[in-house]
């Protein structure tokens, strides 16, 4: 490994700045690199950033890894790079393209400038290869990261969507579940009910799970905790939604569901209302208006 | 020692929990308690924990024991006023308190306890 100071590799670059940025340009067309921002000038700006940080992280001397704050600026602009290639659904192999793009030019160029030197070309060269290596798995540490932040945003923005607690009428919340429940789903649906029986003094809460696509004994041992949960409240649950596979499903399982249920979200609130001493009638014809 | 007041309101037994429970307290509490259905023949017992924040395995069970050696004085007993993150605590404890009668408050608790008695009127009737 030569010293940093046997490195002519940050003169090479000081000197021949644009004709590596051109030959870049060029190996970015070629391998789809540039393609893949979706975005010319995008690119061209990166790149011209890319090589500054490059300059001087490489002028700081520290050779041996990437975390100095030599290479500060060198780690914000790959930030920027791949956190808003991860954002727009590029490749992982596409953002590290950016980067292992440069390989090419960069051997190029110290091939053009040292390479009757032998040994002095194989030194240069396996630093540089290092070097983009570290780069590239910067590149793609942060890629991997933005896109997990998009999941877990994702993720938690479904919970939110998904939990509505609804009052039906006075003294009747209903809770329409969708999708699979998990034990963190339970937690929120239980915490968003029990403050709504709070809020609302509802005596009775219809737990609608039409939109529930299977219910194995995990799912319904969720489902009862819940139930449990708005009882000890003092509310009474009703289960509707209940569709004819998981009437079958949970009695193949034996699970014992304990609470009353209906089939339907209507007859659960047909239910509610005459729990409550209410009836719902059929209002007599209204008369012909006199003309 | 610092003791939960028990107050009589028609033939209800009202108790106000309003303090940390502690396990001594508890069973102070349920020592009091039976001793007061006992003297006031109490049809019912009302118990308020809207103030309660934390509850253990042991106060889960001690709303249980109440329950129970109340049902055995011929009182019915209502837990009102539980908070939402006590109910989920108890749950998880694997304690449903199946057992035990629940109000949301204690408007509506003594409303449930008029309606247990009435029930529990009707059934000796027909027996007799």
């Amino acid at each position: 490994m030569p010293k940093p100071s046997d490195s002519i590799l940050p003169t090479l670059l000081d000197r021949h700045h644009k004709r590596l940025l051109e030959d870049w340009f060029i190996q970015q067309q070629g391998t789809g690199a540039a393609v893949a921002t979706g975005d010319d000038a995008e690119t061209r700006a990166h790149s011209v950033r890319f090589l500054t940080e490059l300059r001087k992280g490489l002028a700081s001397g520290e050779l041996d890894g990437i975390e100095g704050a030599g290479w500060s600026g060198m780690r914000e602009v790959l930030d920027d790079i791949s956190r808003a290639q991860a954002l727009k659904g590029f490749s992982p192999s596409q953002t590290a393209g950016f980067v292992f793009s440069l390989r090419e030019p960069l051997f190029g160029l110290l091939r053009r400038e040292v390479g009757d030197e032998t040994s002095r070309l194989a030194e240069e060269m396996l630093m540089v290869a290092l070097l983009l290596d570290r780069l590239v798995l910067y590149t793609t540490e942060v890629f991997q990261k933005s896109r997990e932040d998009v999941i877990t945003r994702q993720q938690q923005e479904l919970l939110e969507l998904s939990t509505p607690v609804v009052r039906l009428w006075e003294g009747i919340v209903a809770v329409p579940l969708i999708g699979t429940l998990d034990s963190n789903r339970t937690q929120i649906v239980m915490e968003n009910l029990l403050q709504q029986i709070v809020t609302t003094g509802a005596q009775i809460a219809i737990i609608d799970i039409t939109g529930v696509p299977t219910v194995d004994t995990l799912v319904a041992q969720h489902l009862l905790k819940t139930v449990a949960a708005a009882r000890l409240m003092g509310a009474d649950c009703i289960i509707s939604g209940i569709r004819p596979q998981i009437a079958q499903t949970i009695v193949h399982l034996g699970v014992e569901l304990s609470v009353t249920s209906k089939a339907s979200l209507a007859g659960a609130f047909e239910l509610a209302l005459r729990r409550l001493g209410k009836t719902v009638v059929d209002r007599a014809p209204a008369k012909p208006v006199a003309e | 020692m610092e003791q939960i007041p028990i107050l009589m309101v028609g033939d209800c037994l009202l108790v106000s929990i309003q303090v940390d429970m502690h396990d001594q307290l508890a069973m102070a509490l349920q020592d009091s308690l039976m001793t007061k259905i006992v003297e006031t023949g109490a049809r019912g017992v009302m118990i308020d924990i809207s103030a309660l924040q934390f509850v253990d395995s042991f106060i889960g069970r001690l709303f249980s024991n109440i329950a129970s050696m109340a049902r055995v004085l011929d009182a019915a007993t209502v837990v009102v006023g539980m908070q939402p993150a006590v109910a989920i605590t108890l749950v998880e404890l694997g304690m449903t308190l199946s057992g035990v009668k629940t109000a949301l408050n204690v408007d509506r608790g003594l409303a449930l306890i008029r309606r247990m008695i009435a029930v529990e009127d009707g059934r000796g009737r027909r027996e007799a």
